[in-house]
């Protein structure tokens, strides 16, 4: 598998590593992806809650390079945008900028819905106020 | 072309020195092949020039040199599996061993039964040639194998009856290393009156392979993985107590006392008698020297990083294999965070089909370590430096993905992965 420069250089200097409390009624996580399929993504978000933007992103990402290269750039593209901005990410996109091979399209999938998830979790405490990330059994 | 064209570096790295001397990359992975021995090269190449005759051609000197060359290879192989040269087949290489011992005695023994056993964890080569047969009103069992990797002899032996015809077990696997079993495998088959294959492979030329100790009465061979040549292996195919007949799968000119036509490969025939030479000679020491490497790189590993488990027997293994679950991070990443040693992996991302090793996934390593497992073949041309070359990236890349890892900072939290409702599971 040869990979493009694009994603060894996320890969080799992944952007906006990192974790953040995921308690905050400001952040919002998404944890998709299962150990077991080789692929888990932790994407979070920070996000201002007068103006909707999302002023931080953070990720840490369990896969291989192309699932590394694909979270890290989410992060990258989400920041700055609103989040009805950042919801009009589609994993084609990601595989445009990575030129991903199509074995690898399922890592620009997950990536998305990493996005869609750590939304779907900030909206969800904007509504009760609770964090409902991660949930453990 | 002419010939002096200067042939370009291999694609795969530009080649360079590390500031010990090391030279990069570093080739660790010779369970997939080795590299030609130069000595090997040597005396294969008058084969591909004036020695160029048919080894079939029984009325001039072209042909008896080609011949000569041929026979004295098959005395090499014969040597170092203790057998005689009647019982040695050239093929082109193990897959196709594998396929004529099998489908070879399939058809033979038809009417003495139908019924082969096999193990889980046996090369694609053995297992995809089983299933074809099962096509074909073959009944095949597949044994499971315990956690290191070894089957239970008492499956074998409830799995045998009166319509057994075939057992089919690797002498050492080419994943993990392990060695089964085989002299009491082949007792038990004799003692039955079945006929025992084994595909050796990994194992011919790195550990004593004994054809008449060992009661193995058809063994695969080839000729890259002990740094001979690509496209060429054999057969040994047993003459007395008892006498085993397979019927051909390639038909034409009858070479090969009729189990395999073709016009003999020579040059690589030559090339495998060679690589066989060599390694009778020198497999006392070399095997001890590529276990103490294998023992430093382990120790060095295992030494360092916590959470990374051995997978397969330590005791029974060949010598220069180590098989490494580093858990909560992805082989593929971590390969591609060593891209100056070539290793493999067992991850899913590096295979075609997209699935975990089945070895690991047979042994009872869940899917997630199977994706986080790291093969290590040390070879002849392998140093202590390049080994401890390798162990330093090996542990400061796992230590790196570890920090990108959200599993890791999950456990470390005292998250138990198990209990965690993942959203891809239903993937």
């Amino acid at each position: 598998m040869s990979y493009s420069d694009k994603v060894i250089d996320h890969y080799n200097n992944p952007r906006n590593v990192g974790s953040m409390d995921k308690s905050s009624s400001d952040v919002g996580t998404g944890l998709v992806g299962a150990p077991e399929c080789g692929d888990v993504m932790k994407l979070q978000i920070k996000v201002n809650p007068q103006t909707n933007v999302i002023e931080d992103a953070k990720f840490k990402t369990f896969g291989c390079g192309s699932a590394i290269a694909s979270s890290s750039l989410a992060t990258e593209w989400v920041k700055g945008k609103t989040v009805d901005e950042a919801l009009a990410i589609k994993n084609m996109d990601i595989v445009k900028e990575l030129s991903l091979p199509p074995v690898k399209i399922h890592c620009s999938v997950l990536a998305e819905d990493a996005i869609r998830a750590a939304i779907g979790d900030w909206k969800k405490k904007q509504e009760t106020g609770k964090p409902v990330a991660a949930e453990v059994k | 072309m002419s010939t002096d064209v200067k042939v370009p570096q291999a694609e795969v790295e530009t080649e360079h020195t590390n500031g010990n001397g090391v030279k990069l990359p570093i080739y660790m992975d010779n369970h997939a092949t080795t590299p030609m021995d130069p000595r090997v090269l040597e005396e294969m190449l008058p084969y591909f020039t004036d020695k160029f005759g048919n080894a079939a051609s029984r009325n001039h000197s072209f042909g008896w040199a080609a011949e000569e060359g041929t026979e004295t290879a098959r005395e090499r192989i014969a040597k170092l599996v203790g057998a005689t040269t009647k019982e040695i087949i050239f093929t082109s290489g193990a897959t196709e061993s594998d396929n004529l011992a099998i489908k070879g005695v399939a058809e033979m023994y038809r009417e003495k039964g139908n019924h082969i056993i096999t193990a889980v964890t046996e090369h694609k080569a053995v297992l995809d040639t089983c299933k074809r047969l099962e096509k074909y009103g073959y009944r095949v069992t597949y044994l499971p194998v315990q956690k290191d990797g070894l089957i239970d002899l008492d499956d074998l032996k409830r799995a045998m009856d009166d319509k057994t015809i075939l057992v089919s077990i690797m002498f050492a696997n080419n994943e993990i290393g392990v060695l089964q079993p085989v002299a009491e495998i082949g007792k038990l088959c004799h003692e039955r009156a079945v006929i025992f294959h084994t595909d050796a492979t990994q194992s011919i030329g790195k550990v004593p392979v004994d054809v008449i100790k060992q009661n193995i009465d058809l063994a695969s061979i080839s000729g890259h993985k002990m740094y001979g040549p690509k496209g060429v292996g054999a057969l040994y195919v047993r003459r007395k107590n008892p006498r085993v007949q397979i019927s051909a799968i390639i038909d034409g000119g009858g070479h090969e006392r009729g189990m395999r036509s073709g016009t003999l490969n020579v040059p690589g025939i030559v090339g495998l008698g060679k690589a066989c030479a060599i390694a009778l000679e020198d497999m006392p020491q070399e095997s001890c020297r590529l276990a103490g490497l294998r023992n430093r790189l382990r120790d060095s590993i295992m030494g360092r990083l916590d959470e990374a488990f051995i997978n397969g027997s330590m005791e029974h293994r060949l010598p220069g294999n180590l098989n490494i679950s580093f858990a909560y991070v992805e082989g593929e990443s971590l390969l591609m965070g060593i891209n100056d040693i070539a290793v493999s992996s067992g991850s899913a991302c590096t295979s075609a089909t997209l699935e975990p090793s089945y070895v690991l996934k047979a042994l009872g390593t869940g899917d997630d370590l199977a994706h986080s497992s790291i093969r290590f073949g040390i070879g002849r041309f392998n140093t202590e430096a390049e080994v401890d070359y390798v162990a330093d990236r090996v542990i400061e890349t796992v230590e790196r993905l570890r920090e990108l890892s959200p599993l890791y900072e999950m456990a470390k939290e005292g998250i138990n992965l198990k209990d965690v409702k993942w959203a891809g599971e239903a993937h």
